[in-house]
């Protein structure tokens, strides 16, 4: 009775547009129609990074007159992929999923976000997944929670959003869950017990409560993780950990990218992160990582020219980074614009070529089978899909 | 159990029941505390506010042209990258020293309605002079002048893109059609939508575009400051809801006066804010009664908020509401902290990184990232958007470390029962809490529990 109660509480929530807990035990045995068993990781990098540093076009001769310090090729420790691009040296702790074809990148994409250049603003498009037809502020919902209400059979428990960040990209009508590692409870036997008969007749508090400890006594405490990388390493275990058990969609996202000085290090301890939580979750994902996505995606790219205190100023065109055992990696997507005087934008960032939302797209359509369609009208209002770019494996 | 007004006031309408503290013994002892709401001796200003944000933009300028950094420079940024926290302290201040609570509670409410967010750095300052300048003026007076302030704050020009603003045939998108000036109706819509009569309040796209060029002309820029600018202005009258503003010699800025003056006493506006105070105050769904009476008061009025406030704390859904509502994160730590019976000046004392700890942390953890609201609709209302299994843990983690890192001896918990209550405890509770293994649990049961995360 209980269950039956919660489910329908579950779809008042969905309905009236709040994101609600399930039920542990409800979740875990009533919805048999699971949306499959492939899974998205989005990890959002607040902050604009350098695509053209993390990833160097090193074989466009353009780019060593417009960077001398910046983005210095296999010749000064960069790792070369293909001839052409180089991966950052911060990055080489990927370099074995490159070779192993799960990690990929996309070069000069962007949101159709255009020449104001502000992170909130920046974020706010790339995570709502509209276009620049609404103002800013209208742009209710973001594109995943768009996706769960596409998805047969998802319920709040098939999508996370991972730590105390808000994460836009998955606000909306459809219910999803949040955790945050370091919001990991551990109460005395006693404790508990008092708590749960002062919460009992309080469902609102009962629920919440039962929930945190389940998830608690499910996971372990990560967040008190010693070193630099620990937050991002505790963010993808505890993905990880939910992936593996109902839910097939999170969120999370790594700050600190925006390099206007010093970039060596800034971008360095980001790319630090990254990598670690990449791995992080390849290693909590075990086989799933076989049936994974991971999509690690910025605001915006940053100008193609150095500045004068060692670091790069807010663009346009970026790089996606792709990864995961689902994907066909080892390769370079997209086209490469160049970067000539006349192939920028705007004299100085570099000229978009894909909208970056279609490769999200068709990784949605790979991993949940969304149609061409319900892509371009519902999830990506106003997008052009275009052609197939094989992401997928 | 019983207990009274007193009580009931104290937990419904300021942040809870102090050990140090009697709670407000009536109605008029409830609505004298937002006489002293006013802006207090540590005030921003936009003056201020300015010449920090000129020398941090000269450090910025000079860092990227990798020049010699200004040391004012490097200060003045040091300053408005802790000026958030601060300004969340300078709040939690006021409100634990706040003998009512009333009037602090209007300030986040008030702040809150209308929502401003510095999204760079250079604005930090700048926000805060918004709540000094813009909200805490007028707390306790007119709707309409606090409308007028808040929409016309160099703040809310630059979170709302009106300085970006100008008018399709002003003197200056004339003079350069190249630049492509044109009409940014951001401020106005949320004039109209949000901050006055309400979304479906019957008015048309047209009167968004006529407020939005009567609105042409606000500019504000930390050099030069706020300005009326003609060259900016549309020409010519603009018509509102049906009356017309502006287009002759007066100053702009009365025209535009005058038409918040007429939007802020329209019934749609008094049934909005009655509506929105009364679910602020009393529960996510309240009465159709206490709107309207609410309303009516503004509306007899031309919404004099005092006299608006005394329907709502005499009226009897006060009382038959208890609980209803769930504390927001900053109410709930203020209150916390109030009945821990922890002083403004303890917290003043704190070094800044264990401030951070014991607040700005857990508020981002428990869904209110201070400062930084998703969206100009500010902070949600209802029980369910704050109660899930993340943030009630972030507040259960509280009830249980922050008491201990602030005290070296905690209350007696069966005191504290008492203290924090006065009677109003549910039976379920007061079992409880002598049952707890130590004082810690004890203290952390109490802030914890569902009588105390609601009010």
């Amino acid at each position: 009775m209980l269950t039956l109660d919660r489910r329908l509480f579950l779809k008042g929530a969905a309905l009236i547009g709040c994101s609600a807990a399930a039920h542990p035990l409800m979740s875990s045995m009533t919805f048999a129609a699971l949306p499959g068993e492939n899974r998205l990781v989005v990890i959002i990098l607040r902050g604009a990074m350098d695509g053209l540093d993390a990833i160097q076009p090193y074989g466009d001769p353009m780019l060593a007159k417009l960077r001398r310090n910046l983005s210095v090729g296999p010749e000064n420790g960069a790792l070369d992929l293909d001839g052409f691009y180089a991966l950052h040296p911060r990055l080489e702790p990927l370099l074995p999923l490159w070779q192993k074809g799960e990690l990929a990148f996309a070069h000069a994409v962007s949101t159709p976000y255009r020449d104001k250049r502000s992170h909130f603003d920046g974020q706010d498009l790339l995570e709502a997944g509209t276009g620049n037809d609404l103002p800013v502020d209208r742009r209710v919902g973001g594109w995943l929670n768009r996706l769960l209400q596409a998805t047969p059979g998802a319920t709040a428990e098939t999508a996370y959003s991972v730590g105390v960040e808000q994460m836009k990209i998955l606000t909306g009508k459809a219910a999803h869950l949040s955790w945050a590692p370091r919001a990991w409870l551990k109460l005395s036997p006693q404790a508990q017990m008092l708590l749960e008969h002062v919460y009992h007749d309080d469902p609102l508090f009962r629920d919440a409560a039962q929930d945190a400890v389940q998830i608690s006594a499910e996971t372990s405490d990560l967040g008190k993780m010693p070193g630099p990388t620990a937050d991002a390493e505790a963010l993808a275990a505890f993905t990880a950990s939910r992936l593996n058990a109902e839910s097939r969609i999170a969120a999370f996202s790594l700050a600190g990218w925006d390099s206007h000085a010093n970039q060596p290090v800034v971008l360095g301890r980001g790319l630090d992160r990254l990598a670690a939580a990449i791995l992080k979750l390849r290693e909590g994902l075990g086989p799933n990582w076989g049936r994974t996505t991971v999509l690690a995606m910025t605001e915006f790219g940053r100008t193609v020219r150095e500045n004068g205190s060692g670091g790069t100023d807010h663009g346009t065109g970026g790089a996606l980074l792709m990864a995961g055992g689902a994907i066909r990696g080892g390769r370079a997507f997209g086209d490469w614009p160049g970067l000539g005087e006349d192939q920028l934008y705007a004299g100085r960032d570099l000229m978009p070529t894909r909208d970056i939302r279609a490769y999200a797209a068709w990784a949605m359509h790979g991993l949940f089978g969304i149609g061409r369609d319900r892509l371009e009208r519902e999830i990506f209002p106003g997008l052009d899909l275009g052609g197939d770019p094989g992401m997928l494996a | 159990m019983s207990f009274g007004f007193p009580e009931l006031a104290a937990i419904r309408l300021g942040f809870g029941l102090s050990p140090l503290m009697p709670p407000p013994a009536d109605v008029e002892a409830v609505l004298a505390g937002p006489a002293s709401a006013g802006p207090g001796p540590e005030a921003m200003t936009t003056e201020k506010a300015s010449a920090l944000a000129t020398r941090f933009r000269d450090v910025r300028l000079a860092r990227r042209e990798g020049r010699p950094e200004p040391p004012e420079g490097q200060e003045a940024e040091r300053q408005l990258g802790d000026l958030p926290v601060e300004g969340l302290r300078r709040r939690v201040i006021r409100a634990l020293d706040d003998p009512i609570g009333f009037g602090e509670r209007l300030v986040q409410f008030w702040a809150d309605h209308f929502t401003v967010r510095a999204t760079d750095k250079m604005n930090n300052a700048l926000a805060l002079a918004f709540v000094d300048e813009a909200i805490r003026p007028h707390v306790n007076g007119r709707f309409e002048d606090m409308f007028f302030a808040a929409d016309t704050h160099p703040m809310m020009l630059v979170y709302l893109d009106q300085i970006s603003s100008r008018g399709p045939g002003s003197p200056v998108a004339r003079r350069r059609p190249d630049r492509n000036f044109g009409l940014n109706e951001n401020l106005a819509r949320e004039a109209l939508e949000l901050h006055s009569l309400g979304v479906g309040a019957g008015y048309e796209q047209e009167d968004v575009r006529e407020l939005a060029e009567l609105l042409t002309g606000l500019s504000f820029s930390h050099r030069s400051g706020f300005a009326f600018r003609p060259p900016w202005a549309e020409p010519g009258a603009e018509t509102v809801l049906g009356r017309a503003y502006g287009g002759g010699r007066r100053d702009g800025l009365d025209a535009i006066r005058d038409a918040f003056r007429d939007i802020a006493r329209r019934p749609e506006t008094a049934r909005h804010l009655s509506r929105k105070l009364a679910v602020h105050f009393v529960a996510d769904d309240p009465s159709e009664d206490l709107v309207e009476a609410m309303a009516a008061t503004w509306r007899d009025t031309d919404g004099d908020l005092p006299q608006v406030y005394r329907v709502l704390a005499s009226h009897p859904d006060l009382a038959s509401g208890l609980r209803q509502k769930v504390r927001q994160p900053f109410d709930f730590c203020v209150a916390g902290l109030r009945a821990l019976g922890i002083r403004g000046e303890g917290i003043a004392r704190l070094e800044l990184p264990v401030f951070r700890r014991i607040a700005w942390g857990p508020l981002e953890a428990m869904g209110q990232p201070w400062g930084r609201p998703k969206g100009p609709d500010g902070w949600p209302e209802t029980a369910d958007a704050w109660i899930a299994a993340q943030t009630l843990a972030a507040r259960i983690n509280w009830s249980l470390r922050i008491p201990r890192l602030l005290l070296d001896e905690l209350p007696d918990p069966r005191e504290m029962l008492v203290s924090a209550f006065g009677g109003t405890q549910s039976a379920e509770l007061a079992w409880a809490v002598p049952k707890a293994e130590s004082a810690a649990e004890g203290v952390a049961l109490i802030l914890a529990s569902g009588d105390f995360n609601r009010r």
